[in-house]
C-alpha cells in the first residue's frame, strides 16, 4: 500500500515537473526575433527582405546610421556644442536608449519620445533649432541612436507616473476609428499572419523603428507608420509627435517587451 | 547626401576571387513620377554609370537605367592580383560624381 502511494507521488511530481518544463518552453521561448508569443515583424517578412536586413552592408538603413553618426559629432547652435560634447564620442551611456523610450518627463508632466528629447536637448543645451520630425537629420540621428541599442531587449517602464499614459495608449489601441471603424487590434491582435490585400499582417511591433520601408525607399518614424495606418482605416491622423501617438508608442513598446531592438529594420 | 559604403575582405590570397559589396545613398528618381500638387513630371535623376578600378585597370563597370531602386546595392567578385587601392566611381545624370576608395591587402 505504502509503496504504491509513493509511486503515485513520484508520478504526480513527474507530471508537474514535465508540465512546468513544457510551460516555460512555450511561454518563454526567446529567439533573436521572438519573445514568447511576441514576434518581430522580421518573422513575417519574405526571405529576400530578411536577407537585406541580415547583411549590414546590404541594409540601406545603415546609410542613415552613418549620416546620424556624422550629425552626432557635428557642432551646431549658439552654444558651440555637438551631441558628442556632452555624451562623448563613444556613447556608452546611450546604448540602451531604444529599449527605454518613450520615458516619463517630470518637467513636461507627460511622456517624451526620443525625437522630442533630441529637440529638447538641441534647444536647451546646444542653442540650436529643433529638427522637423520626419526630416533627414532627425531620421538619421534617431536611427543612429537606436542602432546603438541593437540586440538589446525592449524594456520600457510603465510604472508610477507612466501608468495613466500607458492606459491612454492602450485605449487608443483598442478604440475603433475611421470610416472603416477599425481599431489597431483588429489587424495586429486578431489577424497577424493573415493577408490584407497583398501584404502580410504582422503583430505591429515597434522594435525595428525607424524602419527602412522598401515602399518608402527610406527610413520612417513610428509616427509616420501610425499616420499611415490611421489613414488606411480612413481616420484623420494625428500630428507627428502628438500626445496620442507618444502614448501609443509607449503601449506598443510594452506590447513588444523582450523583443530585441532591430533598428534599422527592413520591411516591405 | 550621396554617401557610399563599401566592404571588402580584410585580406585576400593572391589569385583568389573576393566579394566586393557596395551601397550608395541616392534617390534614383525615375523621371516617370509626377508631382502630385503641380502635375508636372519630376525630372529623371539616377546614377547612370558605375566604375570600379583596381590595379590600374577597370575591373567592373555597369550602365544603370531607370527601375533601379533607391539607395542601390551592388556586389560583384574581383580576382586579387596585388595590394593597393580599389577605387569606385558613381556618376549621376547631373554629372555629380561620388568617389570612394578602399585598400586591398593581398597576401601570398
Amino acid at each position: 500500500m505504502r509503496k504504491s502511494y509513493q509511486g503515485i507521488w513520484t508520478l504526480a511530481a513527474l507530471a508537474v515537473a514535465f508540465s512546468a518544463f513544457a510551460g516555460t518552453a512555450f511561454a518563454g521561448e526567446v529567439t533573436k526575433y521572438q519573445a514568447g508569443e511576441r514576434r518581430s515583424g522580421y518573422t513575417y517578412a519574405k526571405k529576400e527582405t530578411q536577407m537585406i536586413q541580415d547583411d549590414d552592408l546590404a541594409n540601406p538603413g545603415y546609410l542613415w546610421v552613418d549620416e546620424g553618426e556624422a550629425l552626432w559629432n557635428k557642432v551646431d547652435g549658439k552654444a558651440g556644442n555637438s551631441c558628442a560634447s556632452c555624451h562623448g564620442g563613444k556613447v556608452v551611456r546611450l546604448n540602451d536608449v531604444a529599449t527605454r523610450y518613450p520615458v516619463y518627463n517630470a518637467k513636461l508632466g507627460k511622456m517624451q519620445s526620443l525625437e522630442q528629447r533630441i529637440n529638447q536637448e538641441r534647444q536647451e543645451k546646444m542653442g540650436a533649432k529643433p529638427y522637423k520630425w520626419e526630416s533627414k537629420q532627425m531620421l538619421s540621428l534617431t536611427t543612429y541612436i537606436r542602432n546603438l541599442s541593437k540586440g538589446k531587449p525592449v524594456n520600457v517602464s510603465i510604472d508610477g507616473p507612466a501608468i495613466p499614459f500607458f492606459e491612454k495608449g492602450k485605449k487608443f489601441y483598442f478604440q475603433r476609428r475611421g470610416q472603416l471603424d477599425m481599431a489597431c487590434a483588429h489587424c495586429h491582435v486578431d489577424n497577424p499572419g493573415g493577408i490584407i490585400r497583398a501584404n502580410t499582417l504582422t503583430q505591429g511591433q515597434s522594435n525595428g523603428f525607424p524602419v527602412y520601408r522598401l515602399k518608402w525607399q527610406k527610413p520612417g518614424s513610428i509616427h509616420r507608420r501610425f499616420r499611415g495606418c490611421n489613414k488606411q482605416v480612413r481616420a484623420k491622423p494625428y500630428g507627428y509627435g502628438s500626445d496620442e501617438y507618444v502614448n501609443l508608442e509607449l503601449y506598443l513598446a510594452w506590447r513588444g517587451r523582450g523583443l530585441q531592438v532591430e533598428t534599422p529594420a527592413i520591411r516591405n | 547626401m550621396a554617401k557610399a559604403r563599401v566592404k571588402v575582405p580584410k585580406s585576400v590570397k593572391k589569385g583568389q576571387a573576393f566579394l566586393v559589396k557596395t551601397l550608395i545613398s541616392h534617390k534614383m528618381e525615375t523621371g516617370l513620377r509626377k508631382n502630385k500638387k503641380t502635375g508636372k513630371k519630376i525630372p529623371r535623376k539616377i546614377i547612370n554609370k558605375f566604375v570600379c578600378t583596381y590595379d590600374g585597370k577597370e575591373v567592373f563597370s555597369s550602365d544603370w537605367h531607370p527601375a533601379v531602386s533607391a539607395n542601390p546595392y551592388l556586389a560583384f567578385y574581383v580576382k586579387a592580383t596585388k595590394s593597393g587601392p580599389m577605387n569606385f566611381k558613381w556618376t549621376d545624370d547631373d554629372g555629380k560624381v561620388t568617389k570612394k576608395s578602399v585598400k586591398i591587402s593581398v597576401s601570398g
